[in-house]
């Protein structure tokens, strides 16, 4: 069956070449014999189960992390009512008194996520749409790689960059404001995200049909009205998916909002207030010596498990968008 | 260019001083349920809307029309035919000048709309678009309201009043058949309607900015033979307020609604003339193997 299927393909080569792929074949089958003929099923089998284990790494880990952070919370929500943690206003695990609310630390988090979407999505979506739209392909191959360093410069980068380079500015304008203060840390964030949205939103741009645009044009349309009036509203969902992504990825935001926000809890939307968020909660006491198995330690698992549905839902709900975008233009 | 079209011959020496008693149509007995054709005569006599003077096109380096010369008469229909490849669509987006989208592109010779060169730098584009409305193969409403579709071309020329939008809209889509099957949902998506509706939708749309010229690239292509002969139906109906210049494939579509046809080949026009002419006595041999799908 194999020396058949061999034959087949190299008859469909054409030229003398074929003479020969075929001939070299044939003996390098003859030479395997009988033995390869028996070992090779075997060998198939190794491979695929290989593969197989490599695949499953990344289920088992996935489902092992959800295990422990649900297993530490149930552990945590013995001790801490479960409505107390969802509703409680004062978040001190590691004073005494203790309280255990976490809305100040989703609170932080918002706050670093709200002031950081509002900092990239203007800057992203004009970026995107005039990369997309307007800018001349000679500008688009400079802007897309500076956007790839963009995205590569590490998150402790720009948490340092906020102390040293952007808080100094805010307390400028400020002065009321705190040397660690949110809005910094919305500044450097919203920075951060800006690649990831300028270039989803900009492939979304790109894959509104051609014909739609020449449609508009052919309709007495300029540039502006054809972009305003139908690509960006054909777009739209696929740009609003590109950015919950982005502000999903805010919420997970570590280092650079540790860095900058500071560590005090507290219910407040004021971005010149020193905050915390679920994240830098989670740095600061996984590095203290808080002791393992306490409840104070476990504390980090129940704002884990918070941390993690929060931008697991965001993420779907941007997912789910997107893949209807796709549909849409098939 | 050896085949200058009789057409033209006859329109330059008619041209506008004898057009005024050529409107009413006259409904020949051979043509089905009423619908009327052009004759010969009407053709010759009909008013010049655009005279095209040598025109050629490029793409780049390459040349995809050579030197056409060809006259299209206002209220009949122009049928644009010949084979894949052979410039038929670049020539229609030469009228609404859509191929100044492509990068590189270059025209020489002239478009006279009117009497006046389109390709004037004076020229405005946006409302020379305006003037001439442009139907795609593939339908392509966008992704709005039945409404908000139509109502695209109106709004960007400054109409805002809901009940002026209103009355272009319904007037449109009654012009494009389509209203009695849309009026009671038109604020649903206009991808919801089907093929054929979203053709109608898009002729409607085209129509709703008032133009006097149609152009129409394969408009019935991609649509079930039922459709098709609903849009054939419109384009007959559509030709007592309109100049339509059609470009299309099917050989019966374009005997039976086009009243003036022009094959191309190569880039060239090869000849041009009445329909019924063209069709029962070609004066070329390249034109007579193509009609009788003899063409190799
Ligand atoms: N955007 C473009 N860039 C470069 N060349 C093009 C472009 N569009 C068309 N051409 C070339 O111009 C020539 C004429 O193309 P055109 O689309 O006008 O043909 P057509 O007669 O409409 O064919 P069809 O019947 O298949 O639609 C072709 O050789 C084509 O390859
Ligand atoms: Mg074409």
């Amino acid at each position: 069956m194999e020396d058949r299927s061999n034959q087949e393909q190299s008859t469909k080569i054409e030229g003398g070449e074929a003479a020969v792929i075929q001939l070299s074949r044939v003996s390098s089958l003859e030479k395997a014999g009988g033995l390869w003929c028996s070992l090779r099923p075997f060998y198939e089998g190794c491979i695929h189960f290989m593969l197989f284990v490599c695949a499953s790494i990344s289920i088992l880990v996935t489902v092992g992390i959800v295990v422990v952070l649900l297993y530490e919370s149930v552990q945590f929500f013995y001790d801490v009512p479960i409505l107390e943690f969802l509703t409680g206003t004062r978040w001190s695990p590691l004073l005494k008194p203790q309280h255990f609310g976490i809305l100040p630390l989703l609170c932080g988090t918002m706050l670093v996520a709200g002031g950081s979407a509002i900092v990239a999505v203007p800057i992203g979506l004009g970026t995107a749409i005039y990369l997309s739209e307007y800018a001349s392909p000679r500008f688009r191959d400079i802007v897309k790689p500076m956007l790839e360093i963009l995205a590569g410069i590490p998150s402790v980068v720009f948490g340092y960059l906020a102390i040293v380079f952007v808080s100094p500015i805010i307390r400028e304008i400020f002065p009321s404001a705190g040397v660690f203060n949110a809005a910094s840390a919305c500044i450097v964030v919203g920075i951060m995200i800006l690649p990831m949205i300028i270039s989803l939103s900009e492939d979304i741009l790109q894959s509104v049909p051609l014909s739609l645009r020449a449609a508009a044009f052919a309709l007495g349309a300029n540039k502006f009205e054809v972009t305003v009036r139908v690509i960006v509203p054909a777009a739209l969902s696929g740009i609003m998916a590109s950015f919950l992504l982005a502000i999903s990825r805010a919420i997970g935001e570590t280092m650079a909002v540790t860095l900058a926000a500071g560590a005090t809890p507290k219910l407040t939307l004021n971005p010149l207030e020193s905050i915390q968020t679920m994240t830098a909660y989670i740095v600061q006491v996984s590095q203290g010596d808080t002791p393992t198995g306490t409840l104070e330690y476990r504390t980090i698992f129940a704002v884990g498990l918070a941390l993690f549905i929060t931008t697991m839902v965001m993420n779907v709900i941007a997912q789910y968008i997107l893949s209807r975008v796709g549909e849409r233009y098939e | 260019m050896a085949s200058t079209p009789s057409v033209k011959k006859h329109m330059q020496s008619s041209d506008k001083t004898t057009s005024d008693h050529s409107k009413s149509p006259i409904v020949r007995p051979s043509i089905p349920e009423g619908k009327s054709m052009r004759t010969a005569d009407e053709l010759a006599q009909a008013t010049e809307k655009i005279s095209v003077t040598d025109l050629s096109f490029y793409y780049s380096e390459n040349r995809a029309l050579t030197d056409i010369s060809l006259s299209i008469p206002e209220r009949c229909v122009t049928a644009f035919i010949g084979p894949s490849g052979c410039g038929k669509s670049t020539f229609l987006r030469c009228f609404n000048r859509m191929n100044d989208m492509i990068e590189g592109t270059r025209v020489e010779g002239e478009i006279l709309l009117e009497g006046q060169n389109i390709y004037s730098p004076r020229t405005d584009i946006v409302s020379l678009r305006k003037r001439i409305g442009m139907v795609f193969q593939k339908s392509t409403p966008f992704p709005k309201s039945i409404f908000d579709n139509v109502s695209f071309g109106p709004k960007i020329a400054g109409i805002r009043r809901k009940k002026d939008l209103f009355e272009i809209v319904e007037r449109s889509l009654q012009r494009s058949a389509l209203w009695d099957e849309v009026k009671d949902r038109l604020s649903e998506s206009a991808l919801n309607l089907s093929g054929g509706q979203q053709q109608r939708l898009c002729i409607a749309r085209a129509l709703a900015n008032d133009p006097d010229i149609l152009l129409m690239d394969e408009p019935a292509s991609a649509l079930d033979p039922a459709s098709t002969a609903r849009i054939e139906d419109l384009i007959f109906e559509l030709k007592e307020q309109y100049t339509i210049v059609i470009v299309t494939h099917n050989m019966q579509q374009a005997a039976r609604v086009s009243d003036q046809a022009a094959f191309f080949y190569q880039g060239l026009l090869v000849e041009s003339g009445a329909t019924e002419e063209l069709f029962t006595n070609p004066r070329k041999q390249q034109t007579e193997d193509y009609i009788t799908g003899r063409f190799g």
